[in-house]
């Protein structure tokens, strides 16, 4: 029979809850990492960045909601009605869908009955990840095709030749994480890397394939050829406004802010830190060290950004197929080998 | 509750793969088969074989569809462009997929006699358990479907290759 009539009603209003709060959270992450990504930017280049909503210019992400949410919504004449609708959507729901199954810590108690801070233990969480960030590409392809706009369709075509090359590189080195620890569950995972063993010391090329291609999956620079201003206007959202534009802006932080969650979670250790006990402060010891983490993640996509200057497309392509891919077939390789020696 | 979970899904399998045979437009059509890979997938998840329910989405959703629908937005295909067939190969055409389906109906027929075997072991489906058959009870036809792979991607590799020389 199905694990589905194992679902008792106290269950379900718990994930529900912990859906809600998951979804609040990583939109108030993704917003404010709009409003880091401008400070940042600000102090990289000797600027102030926003000052002027609020002290610190702390409202700014509230003021460009409400700017997005009451600009013209522009429709191209020409456009694919209901696929130019539901391509921000879908690129939208594919983005909030990944943090099902990362766990968030070990378990919090709320009023005497214990809760994992994890909505699905999946026996196959890293699978499912990278199930769904080779979705993403839909939304943008759907998208740039959609506008019926030439810039938009070569941005589109970019962006998904991009994500379909780095998903190969990333898989493998993902599999050489899954030969050492021997699981595709996340929470097993992240609970294997107690204290300081985390898989980062054991798979250091490992983290770097996955860490690039990541940015690479997120479009962001120095990979972001999909938007590329200089030859493409705006890349594959050329053609949108309003909160269409909005969304396919906002779902990068999300992507940004996931993709620094997975990383964090399978190579440093997720919830665990030396001397920092996760169950302690009743169970909220672990996110709040997973958040430092991910925030410290985040950090470095945006250092990356204003630091490295976009490649050009045939280097990307390069790097890509005839550097990160048999590289990661090497550290393999390389893992297989250490699994067979030390038996771990 | 899990019967009316199979139900939606078939139903919605069956409804997206007709609008996928009569969509007029291609990247349409490709949209519309994603849509029934997605409610084949849910069935899989029925059936408790999660690891193949998300490898089915990476391969056929993720990868090849994708392809496709690379393909079918670079060739931009539309009522003009498109090659109309003439009558005689549209008979032709139904014919031939009419002669399938009723060899294939046929042949789910008769097997609805034989069903009602229990699977042996409802946990065959997860990972850990199906890498263990793999690699012991199936593992000569496992190795030689890697063959086949090896073999077709470097067809592709010789394909694709600009000056060819033999």
């Amino acid at each position: 029979m199905s694990i589905l009539l194992l679902f008792s009603a106290g269950f379900i209003v718990e994930k529900i809850i912990l859906i809600s709060v998951l979804f609040a959270i990583t939109l108030g992450v993704a917003a404010y990492s709009t409003y880091g990504e401008r400070k940042f930017a600000a102090f990289f280049q000797d600027r102030l960045g926003p000052d002027r909503a609020g002290p610190w210019g702390i409202l700014q992400p509230l003021a460009d909601g409400v700017k997005m949410f009451t600009k013209e919504d522009f429709r191209p004449n020409e456009a694919e009605r209901w696929l130019y609708i539901l391509a921000p959507g879908a690129f939208m729901f594919v983005a909030c869908m990944t943090s099902a199954v990362i766990p968030w810590g070990t378990q919090l108690t709320v009023f005497g009955t214990p809760v994992d801070l994890q909505v699905a233990d999946l026996n196959i969480g890293i699978l499912y990840i990278l199930g769904l960030s080779s979705l993403g590409v839909y939304g943008i392809m759907i998208g740039g095709w959609s506008s019926n706009n030439k810039f938009s369709l070569y941005g589109a075509i970019r962006a998904s030749s991009q994500m379909i090359s780095y998903e190969l590189a990333m898989g493998l080195s993902v599999i050489a994480v899954v030969m050492m620890t021997g699981t595709l569950s996340l929470k097993e995972m992240a609970a294997q890397q107690a204290g300081f063993n985390w898989n980062v010391w054991y798979q250091p090329l490992g983290f770097l394939i996955f860490f690039i291609c990541s940015l690479a999956e997120c479009n962001r620079a120095p990979f972001d050829m999909a938007e590329c201003e200089t030859e493409l206007i705006g890349g594959y959202h050329t053609e949108y406004s309003s909160m269409k534009l909005g969304f396919f802006l906002f779902a990068e932080y999300i992507n940004m802010f996931i993709s620094s969650a997975v990383t964090a979670t399978v190579f440093f250790g997720g919830y665990n830190f030396p001397g920092l006990d996760p169950n302690w402060l009743g169970g909220f010891m672990g996110p709040i060290v997973l958040f430092a983490k991910v925030f410290f993640f985040i950090f470095v996509f945006m250092w990356i950004r204003w630091t490295i200057p976009r490649f050009r497309y045939d280097q990307l392509m390069h790097l890509g197929w005839k550097s990160l891919i048999p590289l990661a077939i090497f550290n393999m390789l390389l893992t297989g080998a250490g699994v067979l020696y030390f038996g771990k | 509750m899990t019967l009316a979970i199979f139900l939606t899904l078939a139903v919605i399998s069956v409804i997206t793969a007709l609008l996928m045979v009569f969509a007029k437009s291609p990247v349409h059509s490709v949209l519309y088969l994603i849509l029934t890979f997605f409610t084949i997938a849910g069935q899989y998840v029925l059936l408790n074989a999660q690891f193949l329910a998300v490898v089915h989405i990476i391969v056929y959703a993720g990868a090849i569809m994708v392809l496709f629908l690379f393909v079918l937005m670079l060739l931009n295909l539309n009522k003009d462009t498109e090659p109309q067939k003439s009558a005689g190969w549209r008979l032709a055409g139904a014919i031939a997929a009419g002669s399938l389906l009723v060899t294939m109906v046929g042949a789910m027929h008769g097997s609805i006699q034989i069903a009602g075997t229990e699977q042996s072991n409802p946990q065959v489906g997860l990972v850990e358990n199906l890498g263990k058959v793999l690699f012991t009870d199936f593992v000569v036809p496992f190795e030689i479907a890697g063959i086949l792979f090896l073999a077709a991607m470097v067809g592709a590799v010789l394909v694709g290759k600009k000056d060819l020389k033999v």
